[in-house]
């Protein structure tokens, strides 16, 4: 049971027109692992999200979610992950509680189940007194800890996090970790996330993967990336891996997916 | 069930938290209300036809809760913008019930803008030739409501920037309103015009309305209701359609 992987990623392929996003990946996440997937910009790795949360569908390949077909079976599928997107997806207009509950209706959480899962998470991410405010009064990291509860609240079993510390102060940052590494022993869920900051995903990840130009170019843990590359740090592992050139200057990785996707929308 | 209940909530929650829209919202209305209801009143009551206000309280109750449900739709492009859209469209439910919860909440919203202008009509003089007739004016409003909160649906199923929508807007809700005869009787028009007003919705609801409060349908009752319902089943068929097609 637990030797079975909790995502296993084969051979997928996801194409936009001519433009090849992912290019033949394959992985597998074990359960109760930190699994960091990191890449440069425009790398690949917002696809590969999307797609394992059933927003996009691959070009070719499998994806399995707990032994589920993602393709086949997106609303089994759905109801074992929690998602935390790279933009923020809140109600602002709501308060943080109302939010939380919204989210378990979705999910089908009985109303007392809800209750209790809606408390003891906004009290683990240390929102329980703001719970009554709109979200719109919160500031980034409170922000980000109540998507965080929230993907949480449907007791998944694999929590996706895109670049949850984009945009916040180190406090911020550093505060998010410790959550991250915390949810492991109380809620014993997988984490799949990707990250821009090196010493955050040598700080908290098991295992790494790196991708670029849509082809995955090393999986293993910290140490073995950089016993693989000869380097002392992940950072000097991670360009040793994906080069030095810089990608895109101007537009962020979503960006570019989303005008790759209008254009060939037409 | 529990999703299209939860998401209705939602639209009328954030309906009541907006005191302001809600008072701005007014605005329109009760200038047509009161500039064109007593300034066109003595031209309207020298042609023989009777009390102006009489006549056009209903269109005006009508051009409130048109407004209100097409601008429901602008809810739509922002929880594209600001990401609550994707929270919904990655839940284990199918997507019908989030766009039935929706198009319900905007059209509830639109009922209740609805009623608050019937209320300042009853202020500024409008009386219902019976009491018992206003329950029915009501389910003549909720049809107009979900009518164009599914269209609203639709349309911010479809279009993504913000520019875009307003100009839609602008080209669909003033044509929807004017060619309504909420503002002018549908007798004796000329031939292009009575066909455009035939082809408009809004004529149906507004002159079932009428029927209902002060007696005087053109096309009666009866119709006017069939024709909404009519006009509902395809608008909610096209929101479903065009919102099971959004990419996240």
């Amino acid at each position: 049971m637990s030797d079975r992987p909790i995502i296993r990623v084969q051979h997928i392929v996801k194409s936009f027109g001519a433009v090849l996003a992912v290019n033949d990946v394959s992985f597998d996440v074990r359960p109760g692992e930190i699994f960091a997937f990191l890449g440069p910009n425009g790398a690949g790795k917002t696809t590969t999200i999307k797609m394992l949360t059933t927003l996009l569908r691959p070009t070719t390949g499998s994806l399995e979610l707990d032994g589920l077909d993602v393709t086949k079976h997106p609303r089994e599928v759905r109801r074992r992950f929690g998602v935390v997107f790279q933009d923020p997806s809140l109600d602002s207009e709501l308060t943080a509680w109302e939010n939380m509950d919204i989210h378990g209706v979705l999910y089908h959480v009985p109303r007392h189940a809800r209750r209790e899962r809606c408390e003891v998470l906004l009290r683990m991410f240390e929102l329980w007194d703001r719970r009554a405010d709109l979200v719109k009064t919160f500031s980034g990291g409170m922000k980000r800890r109540l998507e965080i509860a929230r993907g949480l609240l449907h007791t998944p079993k694999v929590l996706f996090l895109d670049e949850p510390t984009l945009g916040l102060d180190p406090q911020s940052r550093n505060q998010m970790w410790t959550h991250v590494r915390n949810l492991r022993a109380t809620e014993g869920v997988t984490v799949f996330l990707t990250t821009h900051y090196m010493d955050e995903a040598d700080r908290v990840a098991d295992r790494i993967a790196v991708i670029d130009h849509g082809r995955l170019v090393a999986t293993g843990s910290s140490a073995e990336l950089k016993t693989q590359t000869g380097t002392d740090s992940l950072e000097a592992a991670f360009l040793a891996l994906t080069g030095t050139t810089i990608r895109d200057e101007s537009a962020t990785a979503a960006d570019q997916m989303r005008q790759v996707a209008r254009v060939w929308r037409r | 069930m529990a999703v299209v209940f939860a998401l209705w909530l939602r639209e009328v929650k954030k309906y009541l938290r907006s005191r302001v829209q809600i008072v701005a919202s007014l605005g329109g209305p009760l200038m047509y209300l009161g500039v064109l209801g007593f300034g066109l009143g003595p031209v309207f009551r020298r042609a023989g036809e009777g009390s102006y206000l009489q006549f056009m309280a209903p269109g005006v109750i009508g051009m409130a809760v048109l407004f209100t449900a097409m601008f429901s739709g602008i809810a739509m492009l922002w929880d594209r913008q600001f990401g609550f859209l994707k929270e919904t469209l990655v839940a284990p439910v199918p997507r019908l019930a989030i766009m039935i919860g929706r198009t319900l909440g905007g059209a509830t919203v639109a009922v209740l803008q609805g009623a608050l202008i019937f209320v300042v009509t009853l202020i500024a003089g409008f009386r219902p030739v019976s009491v018992l007739a206003v329950p029915l004016a009501f389910f003549l409003i909720a049809l107009i409501a979900v009518v164009f909160a599914a269209l609203a649906t639709a349309i911010g199923s479809t279009i993504k920037e913000m520019q875009g929508f307003q100009m839609v807007m602008n080209f669909l809700v003033m044509p929807i309103f004017f060619l309504s005869a909420a503002i002018y009787p549908l007798q004796g028009l000329p031939r292009v015009l009575a066909a455009l007003t035939r082809v408009d919705p809004l004529t149906y609801g507004v002159d079932g309305m009428r029927g209902l409060l002060t007696g005087n349908a053109h096309f009666g009752v009866a119709l006017d209701v069939a024709v909404l319902l009519a006009v509902g089943v395809v608008f909610v068929a096209a929101g479903a359609w065009r919102f099971s097609r959004i990419e996240a």
